[in-house]
């Protein structure tokens, strides 16, 4: 079945409408212009990713449920969130090879109307990005390139772990965000243990830990004097931008690393205002890199 | 749930008496989806050492839970508070060189500790919102308004009734039901 490569059913998760929509807002702004048509699902329930933990089952009837929803449309899924591409990808993975246990789910989405058929994919918004976008369209749609400016990428664990579901880059070298940062001129950093976690799944049990896992991101990003970080998940997001404070206070040392949604740096490249791609709820001041990016295009 | 501080490390180290082995534990793991491949382990320690949460916890050592669980050390290693420390990064299933799975193993001892009635608060929250509302999260209306003057369109429904309908009969729902805590 082949669906449209710029017409994508957007699986919008919960954390992003919960507290990352600069994310969701820029997105939408930056898929519009480089031609991604975004169809609205008309229902949707958690991914089932948080709860895998303490239930596998609830797991994958939550993600089943999901797809199930989806396949009604014919279109494929994009996600913001590499939690829930993680998630869909995975589950359609296992319920398609194992005819036992797709009977057994089906059977929980029965009396919903639903069933599972794995008809379609799941591509978190980098994919799309780099496979049906292409890498030279984003160049071309590049109006200011943003060649002052020397960044930090963070990938998460998501979007490249598992390798055995996931598998579109390579998880110990990522290249894709770094290609997709690049395109917008700006310079994109090595740093020491660039893949490491977060700490975000943390939260709630170990505070310490998640908090100590995020702080040794942000000295290592700014031991290589990057002037921003650039994520692609907004759990990611929450911890370097929301916590960011919290992390300097808690270990008595200062960052002040903005921290952007890539998408809000392609569209400042793609010559939209940081108001339109909503800059303005970042929790650490950006403005900095945006008296940069002004200057450079004068 | 704090950071377990001294307990359960002691525990770990504490020796073992044959009586509280239970050799068929290991046969209980191979059957579940997740740790079919627990006996591969031959404790090469490769998943420790990668693991960016034990650099940081005093406890959390994911070989040290493997090497448990085959031994047969079912309460303890379901008990330990330290189990929930993973952040499911995945480094140690990539690095595996046996191919073991672990944080697949990881999260099969997890839901059978649940079994055992240990789940740390916030799995119980996120459960009772999705019950409620479809959403892991229960979204604020004020955010929900938001969306409206920051130009988004509305956010899909999340279906609690149809929702609760699919999840009838998983095992999980009664810890949800019990309020407060259940400290291992």
């Amino acid at each position: 079945m082949s669906a449209p490569k710029n017409k994508y059913l957007l699986f919008l998760g919960c954390a992003i409408p919960y507290r990352v929509s600069a994310y969701e807002i820029s997105a939408r702004k930056v898929l519009a212009k480089l031609g991604v048509e975004l169809v609205e699902m008309p229902e949707f329930n958690c991914c089932g990713l948080p709860l895998d933990p303490v239930s596998h089952e609830t797991m994958l009837i939550l993600a089943a449920r999901n797809l199930a929803m989806a396949e009604q449309t014919g279109l494929n899924i994009i996600t913001l969130c590499p939690g829930c591409a993680g998630t869909l990808k995975k589950v359609n993975k296992i319920l398609k090879a194992d005819k036992a246990l797709k009977e057994q789910i089906n059977g929980h989405l029965k009396e919903s109307g639903l069933e599972f058929k794995g008809t379609i994919t799941t591509k978190h918004l980098l994919q799309v990005l780099k496979e049906d976008v292409g890498i030279d369209n984003i160049k071309k749609s590049v109006v200011k390139p943003l060649t002052m400016l020397k960044v930090a990428e963070h990938n998460g664990c998501h979007i490249l772990r598992p390798r055995e579901y996931i598998g579109f880059d390579d998880p110990e070298d990522p290249q894709t965000l770094k290609a997709l940062i690049e395109a917008t001129g700006a310079t994109c950093l090595d740093y020491m243990d660039e893949t490491e976690c977060c700490g975000a799944p943390s939260v709630g049990v170990s505070d310490k830990v998640a908090l100590q896992l995020a702080r040794d991101k942000l000295s290592h990003v700014k031991q290589v004097d990057a002037q921003a970080l650039i994520t692609i998940c907004p759990f990611c997001h929450i911890m370097y931008d929301t916590n960011e404070l919290r992390i300097e206070k808690m270990f008595n040392e200062v960052y002040g690393i903005p921290v952007l949604h890539y998408p809000q740096l392609l569209g400042l490249a793609m010559g939209m205002c940081p108001e339109e791609l909503a800059f303005s709820e970042l929790r650490v001041n950006a403005s900095k890199i945006l008296k940069l990016v002004n200057e450079g295009a004068k | 749930m704090a950071e377990p501080t001294t307990a359960p490390r002691d525990q770990m180290k504490e020796p073992v008496k044959s009586s509280e082995i239970n050799p068929k534990f290991k046969y209980e793991l191979l059957k579940e989806h997740g740790s079919e491949k627990i006996l591969k382990c031959f404790q090469c320690g490769t998943c420790t050492s990668d693991c960016p949460v034990a650099r940081y916890s005093d406890t959390y050592r994911p070989r040290t839970l493997i090497h448990m669980a085959t031994l047969g050390l079912k309460d303890r290693v379901l008990k330990s508070e330290t189990l929930w420390l993973c952040a499911a990064c995945f480094t140690c299933t990539d690095r595996c060189p046996q191919g073991v799975e672990v944080a697949s193993v990881i999260r099969v001892l997890r839901n059978l500790a649940v079994e055992e009635g240990c789940v740390p608060q916030v799995f119980k929250d996120q459960m009772t919102s999705v019950l409620e509302s479809g959403y892991a999260y229960k979204i604020p209306d004020l955010r929900i308004k938001k969306r409206e003057t920051t130009g988004l369109p509305p956010l899909p429904k999340g279906n609690a009734e149809s929702v609760k309908k699919s999840l009838r009969g998983v095992k999980f729902l009664k810890h949800v039901e019990a309020k407060g805590e259940t400290k291992p």
